[in-house]
Order: structure tokens, then sequence, then C-alpha cells
């Protein structure tokens, strides 16, 4: 009976968990395709230091010791997480601990140990948001659902974290009790706790206890298997797609466009006369379309952790500005595109997409004006986010597509263009040397 | 003397190196004094040495940071090809965004040169001995350095000019953001041009409070345009008596 019910529920869970992660992977399909040339051993190698080794989380050593316990009950908790489906699907009990041997008892002793460190980390958490109020977590752009997204996960992994030690702290009496059925598994917090909180309950109980426990872990787990899509926690899976698909330029250097180089050479008699098009050329980018895929992939690992805000020079001195809101819009607006899409008629479909509204209905030019592009946000996000490269794609469309800039801007160009300098300047450029 | 590249081309002897100067060293009368310093560095070193002169035009990165890619195409290819004439080989620069442009945009562009910027070109002639660097002036006196933006943090360079401030025997106090963690000073993505935006503050104010806090009487730079700025949020506090900017290069030619 159980079991029907878990295949029932799991089946449910895995088909709705798969659309929307579905959904997440055709958004992003929506960008423009990017350059991931590059060594893949050297991508690989980034992969491991960066996002499975953490590596630039330890630029705040106290906050990533916190998100490294987190981590790392999750990994081993796949393990676990194993067992439950064959627990689950033929009705047995501690499955692999048959198998395992002793393997299994250092496996179950790591869980709980880092179940209790991960529970500390998460309370820490919960506060550093709700009582501490830091500022990285309490700017504008996370008032409303971005907060209470942290929190259901964070509340949602204390509830995770109780349904192990019930499930445990039962079954490590049940031991004693019941040794043809509850094979010996040392469980080092258990074996506190467990006599502490259920001590002196007779086997009936207990077996309820266990099972609630069980359960309770089982159906936190496949909660968030559905909600990750549709939250800032997606980041679990998509930092390692992230990390790898890092783009092979270096920092200094802004993606060429060559359309322009193969115009600008003809102009100066360099190249042939660009084939001429009835298209109107659009540069830079103003919607999810014209960025590119990876822009949008930066867009859904994002876990607004608010690093690159809290080093943004723009956004420190009050600026509207800030690098983690630049990804949030991204990545709401890809949403927004793909429902649309999604659900729209097949005469719409026939048509490219078109709802009357652009990424700059969520990101302002004022925003985009005041970035320095000195790329702190850059340097400070720990899954290799880039903020600036898109707000210097926007900053080209408004430029170039639109022909509309800053109003100071305009005279910069203007003197460039015609005198090569930043400057309306009277002298000669060499007239330095003789003052 | 200070010739250009032309005037080269009719002598036998080839300079070894461009000095590229860039739009502010060129006609920024504080950024000039840099330039100055730079050359007579270069002069007592015995380096033969050219700069563009006439036929050099600002980089393009203010116009392509700013989103015209069109006017930075127009500049950089004609900068490229003033270059390839030339048959340039390396060139130094005393502003990390002419250094960041021409070392990482122009050779999709074609254009490909050893590029350094002049802290690391300074620092390469002192450790091998081609010019001495004294303590002088500059002993014993707390001095702080900033990063800028596009040698530090966009080209990974914090080592040269801190072995620089070592040589010259100062005391470096650094600030509470450094390094990898260096606060811009304001002026990148082509923000020199034209107001902040709407905020509570200038960022230029912001970096020389942090300057003042770290105690020190000297502020060290190497970008003509964070010079610019840290200066001006000095004036704006009314200690620019009591602090200086200083490019590393004129800490340098005092104490040569
Ligand atoms: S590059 Fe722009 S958005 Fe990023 S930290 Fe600097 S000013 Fe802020
Ligand atoms: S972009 Fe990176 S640093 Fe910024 S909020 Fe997102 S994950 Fe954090």
């Amino acid at each position: 009976m159980a079991s029907i019910v878990f295949i029932i529920i799991s089946g449910a869970v895995f088909f709705f968990a798969f659309k929307a992660f579905r959904e997440v992977y055709q958004n992003i399909q929506l960008g423009k395709s990017f350059d991931s040339s590059g060594k893949p051993s050297e991508r690989w190698r980034d992969v491991l230091l960066i996002a499975f080794g953490q590596k630039k989380m330890f630029d705040r050593p106290i906050a990533a010791f916190f998100h490294l316990f987190i981590y790392l009950a999750f990994l081993f908790t796949q393990v676990e997480l194993i067992e439950i489906f064959i627990d689950g699907i033929f009705g047995t009990h501690r499955f692999l601990a048959h198998y395992l041997g002793v393997f299994y008892d250092v496996i179950i002793g790591f869980i709980e140990v880092l179940s209790l460190l991960a529970l500390v980390a998460t309370v820490i958490f919960l506060a550093r948001r709700n009582l501490l109020r830091l500022p990285r977590f309490t700017k504008s752009e996370l008032l409303g659902w971005p907060q209470q997204d942290a929190n259901i996960i964070l509340l949602g992994e204390i509830l995770l974290v109780f349904g192990i030690f019930t499930m445990n702290g039962a079954d490590h009496l049940l031991q004693n009790l019941q040794p043809e059925h509850y094979p010996q598994v040392a469980l080092p917090i258990s074996h506190i706790t467990g006599p502490i909180l259920f001590g002196g309950l007779d086997v009936s109980t207990l077996q309820i206890i266990e099972r609630l426990g069980w359960w309770q872990h089982v159906l936190v787990v496949f909660g968030f298997m559905i909600y990750l899509p549709y939250s800032k926690h997606l980041h679990i899976f998509l930092a390692f797609p992230n990390v790898y698909f890092r783009p092979e330029r270096s920092r200094g250097e802004m993606e060429n466009i060559p359309t322009i180089t193969a115009e600008v050479k003809s102009m100066f008699g360099l190249g042939p006369e660009p084939a001429v098009t009835d298209e109107i050329p659009v540069f830079g980018a103003n919607d999810i379309f014209s960025l590119s895929k990876k822009n949008l992939l930066d867009a859904y690992t994002c876990t607004e952790c608010g690093r690159c805000t809290s080093v943004c020079p723009a956004n420190l001195t009050g600026k509207k500005l800030s690098p983690r809101k630049i990804m949030m819009d991204v990545r709401d607006r890809a949403t927004e595109v793909g429902k649309k899409m999604r659900t729209s008629s097949k005469a719409e479909k026939s048509e490219p997409f078109s709802d009357g509204k652009s990424l700059f209905d969520y990101i302002s030019r004022e925003e985009i004006r005041a970035c320095t592009s000195c790329n702190a946000c850059v340097e400070a996000c720990p899954v290799l986010i880039n903020p600036l490269d898109i707000i210097l794609q926007l900053r080209r469309y408004e430029v170039l597509t639109e022909s509309q800039t800053a109003e100071a801007w305009t005279p910069m160009f203007t003197s460039l263009e015609n005198q090569g300098c930043v400057w309306q300047v009277p002298q000669e450029r060499d007239a330095w040397i003789h003052s | 003397m200070i010739r250009t590249m032309s005037e080269w081309a009719g002598s036998d002897a080839q300079p070894e190196v461009l000095y590229w100067v860039g739009c502010a060293g060129s006609y920024d009368a504080r950024a000039q004094k840099v330039a100055k310093s730079f050359c007579a560095i270069l002069e007592k070193a015995g380096i033969r040495f050219a700069i563009l002169g006439q036929e050099e035009k600002c980089t393009g990165d203010p116009a392509r940071r700013a989103g015209n890619e069109f006017v930075f195409q127009m500049l950089a290819l004609q900068n490229i090809e003033t270059l390839n004439a030339y048959n340039v080989k390396t060139i130094v620069t005393a502003c990390p965004h002419c250094f960041n442009t021409l070392k990482n945009e122009y050779p999709a562009l074609g254009g490909n040169y050893e590029v350094m910027h002049h802290t690391q070109y300074l620092n390469q002639l002192f450790s091998t001995g081609k010019i001495k660097i004294s303590g002088g002036a500059f002993k014993g006196k707390k001095i702080t350095y900033h990063d800028s933006c596009y040698l530090g943090r966009v080209n990974g360079e914090y080592e040269a000019p801190r072995a620089l401030i070592e040589a010259l025997d100062a005391d470096l106090h650094e600030m509470k953001r450094s390094k990898a963690n260096g606060l811009c000073c304001g002026a990148g993505g082509a923000q020199m041009f034209k107001e902040d935006e709407p905020g509570d503050k200038r960022i230029n104010l912001e970096r020389a409070e942090e300057a003042l806090e770290s105690g020190a009487k000297v502020i060290a730079a190497n970008c003509p345009w964070c010079i610019t700025m840290l200066t001006d949020g000095l004036k704006a506090m009314d200690k620019q008596d009591e602090v200086m900017v200083y490019d590393l290069s004129e800490m340098i030619i005092q104490n040569i």
C-alpha cells in the first residue's frame, strides 16, 4: 500500500518537475548562441574548483563555511536519496545497509553530522536575513517575493533536517527493540537525541514516528524538486553548467561586432562593400532574444546573494543600478516571454514573438548609464555570472539601434569621431612635448 | 628629446618601444605632467622610444563602453592601420584603459602587439637594473595605493606597482578595499565624461574618503582618470593641500 502511494506521488513529482525544468531549458534556448570554444579540460577544472569546490565563495570565509555545511549535507544526502527511492518502491528498510557494511555507517554518520551543522547554518542564514537584516539582503529589488523565496527554502531545509532526525531517532530505538527489522547502524547524533526525544515509547508508536519522519523527509525533497525551477535556488544545479560555459574572452574584452568592423573597413577603403540587405540591423540587446544563451543561463543561475551589488560602486553611492537586479530582471523577462510563447496560438507562433515589451520595461536607462564597467560585480560573483556584459549590450542597443544616449556622451562621440579625442581640442595632439 | 614615429622613420635606428600617450596624457594638464615624467625616466634609462604624435587617436575605450561600437571601430581600425604601418611591436602606456583596449581588444581587429602598462614597464626597468630607485623623498612616508580597475581587477596586475612603492622605501598603507576588492574611482565606463547618475554621493568622494582613512599623506595611482577623480574628491573635502595624488612615474622621477 505504502509502496503504491509512494510510486504514484513520485511519478507525479517527476512529471511536474520535468515539465518545469524543461521550461527553464526552453527559456534559456531563446537566447543567441555563444562562443563555447576553449579547452574542455580547462573548463572542467574550473567546474571542479569553482562550482564543486566553491573556491570563490571563500572570498567571504564565514558565510562560505556555513554555506559549505548546507552544500555538503546536500551532496551526501544524494546517496541516502537513492536508498529512499529503493525503500519507497520495494517497501524495504535501509536497503543499502545490507550491502555497504561499514561504508554505510560512515555515510549515514556523515549525513547526520552535516545535517546538524546545516541546521545551525540555516538558522544563522534566516537570522541574517530577517533579524540582522544585512544590507545586501534588504535592498529594494529583494522586497516581496524574492525575500519570501529565500525564507521558504531555508524553512524547507529546517523541515528536512527535522524529518531526518525524527526518522533516525526513532530508528535508533527500534534497532534495539526489533533488531530483525531494523539493521544496526551507528547514528552519531541520533543515538543521543533519539532516547531524549522518544525514549520509553512503545514499538508501534516508534514505528509510526519513524514513518512520519521518513515521509516528511521525502515530501520535503519532492517539494524542492518541484519548487526549484521557480526559485533562485536553481543555482544548486545550474552553477555547474554556468561555470563550464564561462566565456573564453578576457574580462577586458567586449565582444566584437563583425558587421560593424566590415562596414567601417569599407568606409575607410580597407575592405569590400558589405552586401546590402533589407533588414534594419539590430545591434546590442533590448530583449532576451538578442542576449546570449549564456546571459540567460547566468540569469537562471543567479542565487540573488547580492555579493555583486554589495561591491558595486554605483549602488554603494545610492544610484539605482544594482547588478543583482539586472540578473533578476533578465530572468523574470525570460520567464515571462517563455510563458507567453508556450500559451500563444498557432497563428501567433508563426510570427516573430512580440508583446510590445522589452527588457527596457524592466531595466531603466538610468540604471545602465550608472555603470563604471569596473568589473567588481564580475569579480564578486561566486558562480561566474557577468551582469556587466548585459549592461554593456543594453548600452549598445541604446546608442546603435535607438540612437539614444546620455546627454553628455553625445558631444564626446562627436569629438571622438571628428578629432579622435574624447574632448573638443584646439591644439595638436603632441603640443604637450613643447609646453 | 621626445620623437614621433614619423621622425624616427627617417633615421637608421629604430625605437624599441612605442609610448602610447592617450587623450589624457596629450591634453589634460595634470596628465601631461605624468607623460613628461614618464618620458624623462625613459630618457634616463636610455630607452629608444617614440610616440605617434598627431597620428595617435583615442583608443576608443570610452566610446565602446558607452555603447558606441561604430565610433570605437573607426578609431581602433585607424590606430591599427597606423601601428601596423610602422610595424610596432611593443607598446607601453600610462593609461590602464588604453592598456586594456590595446592589449585585449585590438587583437580581434588585427592589431597584435606586446602591450605593457607603464608600471609594469618601470618595474621591469627597475628589476633589470636599467633604472635605480632610491628612497629619497618618500622614504618611510605613509603612502596608500589605489588599484585602477583596468590594471587590477580586469588585467590582474597588482604587484608591479607595489614593487615600485617598495623600491621607493615608502610605508605602504593599504586601503580597506584593495587589489581585487579595490573600489573604482568612478571614472570608468565613460562616466568620466558625464555627471554621476542621481544618487547619494559621488563615487570619487567615497574613494577619496577611504584613502584619507588609511592615514596616508600620498595616494599613489596609475591612471590619469583616477588621478583626476581622487584629486576632485579631496578637493570636495578641502584636503587637497594635505594629501597629494601622484602617478607612480612622478614619484620615481623624483628619486631616480
Ligand atoms: S561593472 Fe557596473 S554593475 Fe558591475 S560593479 Fe561595476 S559599476 Fe556596478
Ligand atoms: S549575480 Fe552572482 S553575486 Fe550577484 S546576486 Fe547573482 S549569484 Fe550573487
